[in-house]
């Protein structure tokens, strides 16, 4: 499991935009350099990431390879009901990460 | 930067604004103690934190968002984990087992330092310093049976950032008994030496130019107060001898060999150089 940096609020008022930033732990590996020995690296990066708020994706994003490693994300979204807030990245080699976070709007 | 910088394609979405979202100032400055020196005015001496631009001063100081914070986390976790062996089998005590809760704060500003546990039967003008990540390595060898790594090894990092966090705030308290003075004295030495097709000293650009520009680069006083260090060059976590490293290549000098006399004194006498000066945990530099 890759380590994630989350930052978010656990409470907000209905209507209320909250901001969401996250950071993994990902070498986003281009696939463009070699080796010691000269072998090339196989590309190994995140492909794309998604947020979904009770079910519903509010968010999303692809990544390519010119994307610094251990990407950071920051996006906003509107606080409507108490519910779950999911991140996942997605990445070669089946990568795939989920975080979830609870949300309290009252 | 680069994250931020580069184009990321963003697609779908619904009521959602992108925001780089550099944090503001309360909610950052909540989060962490300034790294302020304390009111000296004698002292001249600087943080590389300072020559840093607002927006990546904010980023180290933001543990939501400082890349360092994955290591830490992760040292953090290697910290209070009984080490295993491939097979699974358990090869010894956690290091929380033998360190007592809390005893981390203050660990990290006490080196490189000579090894109070070495044989006694070592001549002393013989022993060697020890850096932070070589205790660490020199620990996991000895109770955890776990093979050298070196102070760049993926958890010699981890948990060198999580000590340094521990110690944040603190200041850097070098050892001054004889044995490590003789070594900071050769470190000195080794400061002014000049190197390199570039035929420049350390002190020539860190004593003599600080804040003016080498390859569009600013030049800080360089002060270990912040390692290991993620360098958004790097994009990733290195420690100090790492970061001298590259400098030795910058001046295109050859490097000296991996674990040589020639780093131990180096980084003896910048903790010296650097001595009072206040950690700031797993840092971050440009």
């Amino acid at each position: 499991m890759a380590r994630t940096l989350i930052h978010a609020p656990k409470t907000a008022r209905p209507g209320e935009i909250i901001e969401l930033r996250a950071t993994i732990a990902h070498p986003m590996e281009t696939g463009l350099r070699s080796d010691d020995q000269g072998r090339p690296v196989p590309r190994n990066i995140l492909t794309h990431f998604e947020c979904h708020y009770n079910g519903q994706r509010v968010f999303g994003a692809l990544l390519y390879a010119a994307v610094a490693a251990n990407p950071y994300l920051a996006f906003h979204l509107r606080a409507q009901a108490s519910g779950t807030i999911t991140l996942t990245w997605h990445g070669d080699f089946g990568f795939k990460q989920t975080e979830s976070l609870a949300l309290q709007v009252a | 930067m680069r994250v931020v910088r580069f184009a990321l394609q963003w697609v779908a979405a619904v009521s959602v604004v992108l925001g780089f979202g550099l944090p503001t100032g309360a909610s950052a400055q909540a989060q962490q103690p300034q790294h302020s020196q304390p009111p000296n005015q004698a002292d001249s001496r600087r943080s590389g934190l300072s020559y840093m631009s607002p927006a990546l001063q904010a980023l180290q100081r933001d543990d939501s968002q400082n890349p360092a914070q994955l290591w830490v986390q992760e040292g953090a976790l290697l910290w209070a984990k009984p080490p295993v062996n491939a097979d699974g089998q358990a090869t010894g005590r956690a290091c929380a087992a033998c360190h007592a809760a809390g005893a981390e704060r203050g660990m990290a500003t006490r080196y490189p330092a000579i090894d109070a546990t070495n044989d006694a039967a070592i001549d002393p003008a013989k022993q060697r310093p020890l850096t932070l990540a070589g205790r660490i390595d020199q620990c996991r060898q000895r109770h955890q049976q776990a093979p050298p790594q070196g102070a760049d090894g993926p958890e010699i990092l981890a948990l060198s950032a999580h000590l340094a966090q521990a110690s944040r705030g603190l200041p850097l308290a070098a050892p001054s008994d004889a044995a490590i003075s003789a070594w900071q004295a050769r470190g000195h030495a080794l400061w002014q030496q000049r190197m390199g097709q570039a035929n420049l000293s350390c002190a020539q650009c860190h004593d003599q130019h600080p804040g003016a520009k080498l390859g569009g680069a600013v030049i800080p006083q360089g002060h270990p107060t912040g390692y290991p260090t993620y360098r958004l060059e790097w994009q990733g976590l290195g420690s100090l001898q790492r970061r001298m490293r590259a400098c030795l290549v910058g001046v295109r000098a050859e490097p000296f060999t991996p674990n040589a006399d020639e780093w131990l004194a180096l980084e003896t006498y910048l903790a010296k150089r650097a001595s009072g000066m206040l950690m700031e945990g797993a840092a971050l530099r440009p």
